[in-house]
């Protein structure tokens, strides 16, 4: 099954990450990561979902009957740039820190943390570099791990802005998108 | 005007704001400050005391799908909420644009599974269009215009408003007039002029057009729009389940029900079409059969309001994202002058004489195989809708809401349709039994001049028939209930015996003397076990001023054909016994 990545604006308004992530579910597509935060705009939020799906057209459309989402794009075949962060806990005895750090250097990853016998490190980067990154320090042996979903962005002029939804200002001048 | 309010007077004016007029509902702990509020507005806003939630529920979606207006129904925390879920997910599958208002628990305890909590706004969150848990009395006027706003635009479906047992309590000065804040929902009504032009040339090019009607066409008011684009075509029209009232049935040009239990000339013309132009359905399942295999040598054009339609079930050549009404309404204008439609004209004459064959050929023999037992049975059901067809014809003023089962689709078969939109009134996409006795309240309240039939079968009936007593406290007279009682669940029945030999596994069915049920409930019950006695019944029915119930004993194994079994093609029916 194709691998999609689909980019929301969605209203900031309580329930909306559940009614997104409960639409995907039911209607029988897999999510593999979803990200969430705020975008430019006050009010409105940004998700990043990533999904299998032979048909995403259907799970765009069905997306769009849920009131709070905005504009639904897949961009998987688009030039984008995918971030994803990792945050590791890494066995580090003296004997191997050294070793540790400058595999970070190759990578840009950053120590974030040292403790007596462990390491944070925290590395960002597309989605295949993190990877590559989790299995090369894998030997050193990888305590905790967390990663953050992957967010995408297109390049160049075009995107999806959520400051074109916005029309007037809502209560306490809060600028309230009206538009799709 | 902006004089401070409690949360449950601001609710009752936003209802009223919003030209509700009628609510049905029951009341409990949590939601009974808006209770206690309503008594204030009881003269514009009228309160019906349901027995069951369930029943509230349905009569809302009765009264919706009888008027297009939205329906109101009501229900406190916990299992209030719990009991409106099958007629939330009921209006979810049928469009109907339904009000769900719940009580919830005092914000102060919300999470901490007090008395009646349920998380409502949780559990209906699939089957709802949106829904909202109020906290804030500030918020209310604004969610409660807002909710109406989405249940009632665009593809119309049901919104649940649950509110804290506070936010109904604390006093605020509502404000009215703030603008709506919805930029991820702006339906399309105008169609696509590009898209329209499309399926005109479509349409010109077919030599085998059809034409299906569905749901759509009803709920934007599109009949007249549908006579005058079938007209000027001389395509024939299909009318779906949802359909049926859309085009009437006497028109030349009519041919009925497809799908499941549809007409095999039907079935035949959808599997034969060339172009197959579908306004305001789905292409559910019950009409499509196996998908794959639906209308192979046709070109689709889909009307849809709702995008997400278009292309999920059947692959679509021309794709138009509207509203039926504007859409036909577009495609009158955008067709050519009469002479180049001589050729459609030509070929579609044809076309519809060689349906009219296959009607003939198929319709005779079920008639004769559907009747072949007549002789032998007491009291053949199709004796029931005979007599009450030709009745309700030379009456008029009438509708007919069913429930679900074989009753449901010997009514959609047997009855002529000809009374026009919202006549015809069913639970369709969700299929739940128990629709039609609590539908016919809302129906009765709605239409108080019209004779509203609900029939029902003998399984359906038993699972709401305690709304006879709220539809005898409101002095609902219109009302006449036909049970088609045959002491089985009919449909699994039949299935049992087509496919599972003769397996009658938990359909056996017993049930109190409905007649006598009926008399206790302070109605007019009648029994009826011999054809003969049909006609009298209907007849003493009518003239009765009041509620009156008719127990119809018919014969016990009888099955609805023509059919298509689950999951294969329209193309493979079993059209009578000897098929099966």
């Amino acid at each position: 099954m194709k691998t999609h990545t689909i980019v929301l604006l969605v209203q900031d308004r309580p329930g909306v990450l559940s009614r997104v992530a409960g639409l995907v579910r039911r209607r029988g597509y897999n999510i593999q990561s979803l990200a969430v935060g705020h975008s430019e705009q006050p009010g409105v939020s940004r998700m990043t979902i990533v999904v299998e799906s032979e048909d995403v057209e259907q799970v765009v459309k069905q997306l769009y009957r849920l009131i709070e989402v905005i504009k639904v794009s897949d961009v998987t075949d688009d030039p984008i740039v995918e971030r994803e962060m990792v945050v590791l806990k890494l066995n580090a005895p003296t004997a191997s820190r050294h070793e540790i750090v400058s595999m970070c250097g190759v990578f840009d990853a950053k120590i974030v943390d040292v403790g007596a016998s462990t390491m944070i490190v925290e590395m960002t980067g597309a989605p295949a570099k993190v990877e590559n990154f989790i299995e090369v320090v894998r030997p050193y042996g990888i305590r905790e791990l967390m990663r953050t979903g992957r967010i995408a962005m297109v390049r160049g002029a075009r995107g999806q802005f959520a400051t074109e939804y916005v029309e007037h200002a809502g209560p306490n001048g809060v600028p309230v998108p009206t538009t799709k | 005007m902006s004089e401070t309010r409690t949360g449950a007077q601001i609710m009752c004016e936003a209802l009223i704001r919003e030209g509700v007029e009628v609510m049905f509902g029951i009341p409990g702990g949590a939601i009974m400050p808006f209770y206690y509020a309503m008594w204030e507005y009881r003269d514009k806003l009228r309160h019906v005391l349901c027995r069951h939630e369930q029943g509230a529920g349905h009569a809302a979606e009765g009264y919706a799908r009888a008027t297009g207006r939205i329906g109101v129904c009501i229900g406190t925390s916990g299992p209030g909420g719990t009991n409106l879920v099958t007629p939330i997910a009921d209006a979810m599958m049928d469009s109907t644009p339904l009000l769900a208002i719940c009580g919830q628990v005092g914000s102060h305890v919300l999470g901490k599974d007090a008395f009646q909590e349920t998380d409502i706004t949780g559990i209906t969150m699939p089957i709802t269009k949106h829904n909202y848990l109020v906290k804030d009395v500030n918020d209310l006027a604004y969610v409660f215009r807002e909710a109406i706003y989405i249940a009632t635009t665009g593809r119309p479906g049901p919104v649940l408003i649950d509110i804290t047992k506070d936010a109904m309590q604390k006093s605020t000065v509502p404000n009215w007039d703030q603008k709506l804040n919805l930029p991820g929902y702006k339906p399309t009504y105008a169609p696509n002029r590009k898209q329209v032009r499309e399926a005109v040339k479509l349409l010109l090019s077919a030599q085998k057009p059809l034409i299906i009607a569905g749901n759509g066409v009803i709920m934007s008011g599109a009949t007249e729009e549908l006579r005058q684009f079938a007209e000027t075509l001389r395509i024939p029209v299909i009318t779906t389940l949802h359909g049926i009232g859309s085009f009437p049935e006497s028109h030349p040009l009519s041919l009925g029900m497809p799908g499941m239990h549809g007409w095999v000339h039907c079935n035949r013309a959808i599997q034969e079409c060339d172009v197959l132009f579908n306004i305001g359905g789905r292409f559910d399942d019950r009409v499509t059969g196996k998908a794959s295999t639906f209308a192979p040598n046709a070109k689709v054009i889909h009307v849809d309001i709702d995008p997400s339609e278009i292309g999920k079930n059947v692959k679509v050549t021309v794709p138009i994202v509207g509203d039926a009404r504007l859409t036909l309404l577009a495609l009158l204008e955008e067709l050519p002058e009469r002479e180049a439609l001589a050729e459609l004209h030509s070929h579609a004459s044809d076309w519809l004489e060689h349906i009219r064959d296959l009607q003939e050929k198929h319709q005779g023999k079920q008639q004769y195989v559907n009747r072949a037992n007549t002789a032998q049975w007491a009291l053949p059901p199709h004796d029931v809708y005979e007599k009450l067809n030709r009745t309700l014809a030379a009456r008029g003023n009438y509708r007919v809401v069913t429930d679900v089962g074989q009753h449901q689709m010997w009514a959609a078969q047997l009855i002529d349709w000809n009374a026009g939109p919202r006549t015809h009134i069913t639970s369709g996409g969700a299929g739940t039994m128990g629709f039609a006795v609590p539908a016919s309240l809302g129906v009765a309240i709605a239409h108080p001049n019209d004779t509203i039939w609900a029939i029902v079968g003998d399984g359906g009936f038993q699972m709401t028939n305690q709304e006879m007593a709220t539809i005898k406290q409101e002095g609902i007279k219109n009302i006449k209930i036909a049970v088609i009682n045959n002491g089985y669940l009919g449909m699994v029945r039949q299935w049992q015996e087509l496919f599972e030999n003769k397996r009658y596994s938990g359909t056996p069915l017993s049930g109190p003397d409905f007649a006598k049920l009926a008399e206790a409930y302070g109605w007019k019950g009648l029994t009826v076990e011999h054809a003969d006695q049909v006609q009298e019944a209907i007849d003493e029915a009518h003239a009765t001023d009041g509620p009156v119930l008719i127990d119809f004993r018919v014969e016990r194994e009888v099955n609805v054909f023509p059919m298509v079994p689950q999951n294969k093609s329209i193309a493979e029916m079993i059209i009578t016994e000897a098929d099966a």
